[in-house]
């Protein structure tokens, strides 16, 4: 009964369109242009909390990123991830209601398995939105809130698992680039960029064959711009990693169409000081690639950083963190072994 | 050799131009009746295709309540993890007509399954106010200058509908935050708690439980096929007759071939060259030619898959590649079909065998034993298919097999009949005709056969669409018997409007109703007032005793026949409503409804579902009034013109809409019992030729060629006149089949059947006039036949 329709052979454009935070970073045409409508970076705004944990509707896109790498009772590995992103269709939010899309991401990771899911949400409806203070950010049944940004409630579920997570921490938040202003080209494309890698994690995990209560460490990315890649970006290498000592390593690399990668990254010491690096410090060179469905996907990976004395194997916990969504891409927990140990997470993107 | 043999045997086309004519005339008409009808079908089904895809929605369960849903509610499933996607609709007046607006959340849409997907990436005019309307090309093209948003035209979308973003479509249908329904896009998140405790007012309608809509529609293009196929078959018939007259024209030319050198295989060879190349000219005309038609009858059968089923269909065609290779196909197989027997008798001709056409004749004699053998089989089949009974493919195994059973029986049924009138011959003369008569009927037997399933065809739809309009009228004035009938945008507003009409109306009926399941099924059941109105008019097909006191106590309930039908529930039966076993008080015929349906009385209705809107009323008044208090109330409420709507309006819709769902068969049926006219005439023509041996010693005997041409010319006036009395029955029955058997089961309701004895002779006198003129040429041939044609056939063997 049912006729074909056209519109499914085409199912990604719009609606990925529509959520550009990442679809942009692949070289979606036109996107990564700047919209002047649209807020730019500042390198001389600082941040001001709780009113930056908010959205900042002014700029063009904007996202919530929780990875965090936990272990069972029998000491088993897992991974999870909580996402949100905003979009805005519109650069004056009060013409519409929908002028703001939100776009969330969960992910649940074992040795073995996978879980990935998705949820779309129309802003200015109550579907979705995010406030600073008290911290809430939703969507649908998946939030991100508590009483305030050091002690959250991180919640997820799909038909087949879910998580409810807490996630605590005394650290203040750490910019990310030179004051939270992180460049991302060599054109000096930038955003605002702020983490804070200090959560420790207690909560239960529901799987397939049970639930299973958790331990371990949570790390949160703030980040807003407006058209932080340039247009010949095809795709970034991302790396948080939690280093045995208390440690903790930002590093990325965005791939280039015609040059050599442009890599960042930031120290932080145990104590939250933040040592941000000169673009070529950091390096990430694959060393093992995990062929499934045609794809190519790098899966371990050498990665150095010679100022910090870092020379490190990155590998995943499950080379099969593929995340079959509007945009698709990797993203899963990895182990460090070599002069510094530890666990962390990889987000690959442009390997479709 | 090969090249000469094809020119020799193609030469017989240059000789006989007025027979390839005929050849390509049948057989084109044959497949342009057949690809007419698959193109009707095709386009018709691609058009439902295009409407579910629309929605997006029908095989996905959704949630309603009775009203519109309120925005929070709808945030509150989200948030409690159900995967629900809002839906808005509605009907605006626009410059082309009623446009329906599907209002859709492009954020919750089910993966894969929007439109909106087409849309240009990263454009985001979908959203932003004025919106975006997507709709069909040609709909934009209907719509140009209209002020309502722009217009993408997006392939795929049905006619008369247009997508819009929700937040759009609210605004344009003036209702802001309302929601029609919740259609449940998927599973829910692992840990949200059940819909009743979140929103415990919504319903949850699964779809794959109800109706299927598409078994309604099936049945109708049921029926087109099966009108395409008759007259295929119909078509074939003259195909036959043009084959075995050129076969048999020339078999002295396929005695010289043989002679010459010419092998058996080649010569079937050439033969079959010289048919594919026919049946390829003549199937690439059919296929042009149907398209023809399909374009003609194409806004007719929209209007009536609209109308009944509510399923949009484009009333434009495009030619599809694959028509013109199955019309070809098809045309190629008639074609081989037609042939089969000529080449077969072509092979086994004896190469120094004389031309004997009496021969054949005797050996069709034989055949005719066979045929009755086969028709009796076809009795059996139908027989047995009623007996079992119980689906549409029953019914139309049944028809089909009564069909061909009647026209394999026509032969031998003549042949007796004949046989018993020639005992009132007196004179050699009339005894001679007689004899004749029966001599040529081997030759007429498949333009007869073709003459009976066109007749018959007629009568039995003739009769079926009749009865139909007959019933259907009688019903509609029962059924609509209030003046105005009155649909209010909400609760309050409906209590305004009674209060301003309530002093200048005889009386206000509510017509209240709501979803519920009856005997187990998804239906509706309404709540109606004890009045005359109902008392007096309301069409019961079967009641109790008292049932309007009783129904209005509350104490019984009134089925519409398609449940009564479904579930075998008749008065004096229960049937389940929600939790209340029922009474059953009577039955009411609903025709054109699919779904289950009952009536309680209104204060039962008021206690079982309180939350039912109560925004219908009919009103009863004098009809002067009606237009002037129509326009007052539109003046002085915000209300759709299409919510008010006078009894007359309903009716004159209504019955357009029945009245044009038999257009397409009436046109298919004229077309048919024209082609079984061509049938008889070539036929008649085939025999003709024949006919010299066994003219001219009766003209010897001293009959001139003038009687012999009038004596022809009564003689097809007889035939045609003793095929129409078998057609007769055979179309009756093919009626009540339609009517009682498939009507049933594909529609729920069985309708009675008239008979209309006017319709039957004007039928039957049409039949005689088409072999009248049918049999005009011949005859006028004969009449014309040189005295020294008819003396060869003494000096030799033609």
């Amino acid at each position: 009964m049912r006729g074909k329709s056209p519109f499914r052979l085409a199912r990604r454009g719009f609606l990925a369109s529509l959520l550009p935070a990442m679809a942009q970073a692949q070289g979606f045409a036109g996107l990564g242009h700047s919209n002047a409508s649209y807020a730019e970076p500042d390198p001389e705004a600082r941040f001001r909390f709780p009113e930056d944990h908010g959205p900042h509707p002014a700029f063009r896109i904007e996202w919530w990123y929780v990875t965090a790498n936990l272990t069972g009772p029998d000491g088993a590995p897992y991974g999870v991830q909580w996402t949100l992103f905003r979009s805005a269709l519109d650069p004056n939010p009060a013409a519409f209601a929908a002028s703001q899309a939100w776009l969330a991401h969960a992910a649940l990771t074992t040795p073995t398995a996978h879980f990935a899911s998705e949820r779309r949400g129309r802003g200015g409806t109550g579907q979705a939105g995010v406030t600073a203070d008290p911290f809430a950010a939703w969507l649908d049944d998946w939030s991100l809130a508590g009483p305030s940004f050091d002690d959250l409630r991180m919640r997820a579920a799909s038909d087949v698992f879910a998580y409810d997570l807490r996630l605590r921490t005394g650290a203040r938040p750490v910019p990310q680039g030179i004051e939270g202003y992180s460049v991302k080209s060599f054109e000096g494309t930038a955003s605002h960029y702020y983490s804070q890698p200090f959560y420790e994690v207690e909560g239960a995990l529901t799987l397939p064959d049970g639930p299973v209560s958790v331990t371990g460490k949570a790390w949160l990315d703030r980040e807003w711009s407006s058209s932080p890649l340039s247009k010949d970006q095809e795709g970034w290498d991302w790396f948080s990693l939690h280093l045995g000592d208390g440690a903790k390593l930002m590093g990325f690399q965005l791939r280039d169409r015609t040059r050599d990668a442009f890599t960042a990254a930031t120290w932080i010491g145990p104590d939250g000081t933040t040592t941000p690096l000169p673009p070529g410090a950091f390096t990430a060179e694959p060393l093992e690639i995990h062929r499934s469905n045609g794809r190519e996907i790098p899966v371990r990976w050498r990665v150095t950083l010679p100022q910090k004395g870092v020379d490190v194997t990155v590998t995943a916990l499950n080379p099969n963190c593929w995340m079959p969504l509007s945009f698709p891409y990797w993203e899963g927990p990895v182990t460090v072994a070599g002069t510094h140990d530890g666990v962390g997470y990889l987000e690959m993107t442009g390997y479709e | 050799m090969i090249r000469a043999g094809l020119s020799a045997l193609l030469s017989h086309w240059r000789r006989h131009p007025i027979q390839l004519l005929t050849l390509i005339i049948g057989l084109a008409t044959a497949t342009a009746l057949w690809s007419g009808v698959q193109a009707i079908n095709a386009e018709a089904r691609a058009s439902y295709a295009a409407a579910s895809a629309t929605l997006g929605d029908n095989a996905r369960p959704y949630l309603t309540s009775g009203g519109p849903i309120p925005h929070a509610t709808y945030i509150a499933l989200r948030r409690a993890g159900h995967q629900v996607t809002p839906l808005t609709e509605g009907t605006l007046d626009t410059e082309a007509g009623p446009l329906r607006i599907l209002g859709l959340d492009p954020f919750t849409q089910a993966p894969g399954e929007t439109f909106l997907d087409g849309l240009e990436p990263g454009d985001t005019s979908f959203l932003a106010p004025p919106g975006q309307l997507l709709v069909a090309p040609q709909t934009v093209r209907a719509l140009e200058g209209s002020a309502l948003p722009p217009r993408m035209a997006v392939e795929g979308v049905a006619p008369d509908q247009a997508v819009a973003d929700i937040a759009i479509a609210q605004g344009l249908l003036n209702r802001p935050g309302e929601i029609d329904r919740l259609i449940i896009t998927g599973p829910a998140s692992l840990t949200a708690p059940p819909i009743s405790d979140i929103a415990p007012g919504l319903r949850l309608t699964d779809p794959s439980d109800e109706v299927d809509t598409a078994r309604l529609t099936d049945s109708f293009h049921l029926n087109l096929t099966a009108f395409g196929l008759l007259s295929f078959a119909v078509g074939l018939f003259i195909v036959r007759g043009a084959i075995g007259l050129a076969f048999e024209q020339r078999r002295p030319v396929f005695r010289t071939l043989r002679a010459l050198g010419l092998s058996r295989s080649v010569l079937i060879g050439l033969l079959s060259v010289e048919l594919l190349i026919l049946a390829l000219l003549a199937g690439a005309i059919g296929v042009a030619l149907g398209w023809l038609i399909a374009a003609l009858l194409l806004p007719d059968v929209a209007a009536t898959l609209r109308g009944l089923y509510g399923a949009e269909v484009g009333g434009s065609l495009t030619l599809k590649p694959v028509w013109w290779v199955s019309g070809l196909g098809i045309a190629v197989l008639g074609t081989g079909i037609a042939a089969l027997a000529s080449l077969w008798q072509t092979a086994r001709m004896p190469l120094l065998a004389p031309a004997r056409p009496r021969a054949w004749a005797l050996a069709s004699e034989r055949a005719m034993l066979g045929q009755a053998l086969a028709a009796l089989a076809c009795g059996a089949v139908a027989l047995v298919a009623w007996a079992l009974g119980g689906s549409l493919l029953a019914g139309f195994v049944m028809l089909g097999g009564m069909l061909l059973g009647a026209a394999l029986a026509l032969p031998l049924i003549l042949h007796r009949v004949l046989g018993l009138l020639s005992h009132t011959s007196r004179g050699p003369r009339s005894e001679w005709f007689w004899g004749d008569a029966r001599q040529q009927l081997p030759g007429l037997t498949l333009a007869l056969m073709a003459l009976l399933l066109a007749l018959s065809a007629n009568i039995g739809v003739g009769t079926m669409v009749s009865s139909f309009r007959l019933t259907f009228i009688g019903w509609l004035d029962q059924r609509l018997a209030a003046e105005l009938y009155i649909r209010a945008e909400t609760d309050t507003q409906a209590r305004e409007i009674e209060a301003m009409i309530s002093d200048r109306v005889d009386a206000i009926l509510p017509i209240r109703s709501a979803p519920t399941t009856l005997g187990g099924q998804p239906g509706e059941v309404y709540g109606v007032a004890d009045h005359a109105t109902y008392r007096d008019h309301w069409p019961l097909i079967a009641r109790s005793p008292g049932v309007w006191d009783t129904v209005a106590a509350g104490a019984a309930v009134l089925i519409n026949e398609q449940l009564a039908r479904r579930a075998d529930l008749w008065p004096g039966d229960q049937v389940k409503i929600g939790d209340w076993d029922a009474p059953i008080g009577g039955v009411y015929s609903d025709y054109g409804n699919p779904q289950p349906q009952a009536m309680i009385g209104l204060n039962r209705f008021a206690q079982m579902f309180p939350e039912a809107p109560d925004l219908r009323f009919g009103v009863r008044m004098p009809p002067e009034g009606i237009a002037a208090l129509r326009r007052e109330i539109l003046d002085r409420f915000v209300l759709p013109a299409d919510q008010i709507s006078d009894q007359r309006a309903i009716k004159d819709l209504s019955l357009g809409i029945f009245e044009r769902t038999f257009t397409v068969t009436a046109a298919l049926n004229v077309l048919t019992l024209g082609v079984a006219g061509l049938a008889i005439l070539t036929s008649l023509l085939t025999i003709s030729t024949m006919r010299q041996p066994q003219i001219a010693p009766v003209w010897a005997l001293g009959m001139t060629r003038r009687q012999l041409a009038a004596l022809d010319l009564a003689r097809a006036a007889l035939l045609a006149l003793l095929t129409f009395g078998l057609a007769l029955p055979v179309g009756l029955a093919l009626s009540w089949v339609l009517l009682a058997v498939i009507n049933v089961e594909a529609f729920g309701w069985r309708l009675p059947l008239h008979l209309f004895p006017r319709d039957w002779l004007a039928l039957g006198a049409l039949a005689v006039v088409a072999a009248l003129i049918a049999a005009l040429l011949p005859a006028l041939r004969l009449s014309r036949i040189p005295p020294s044609e008819l003396l060869k056939v003494f000096a030799n063997e033609r």
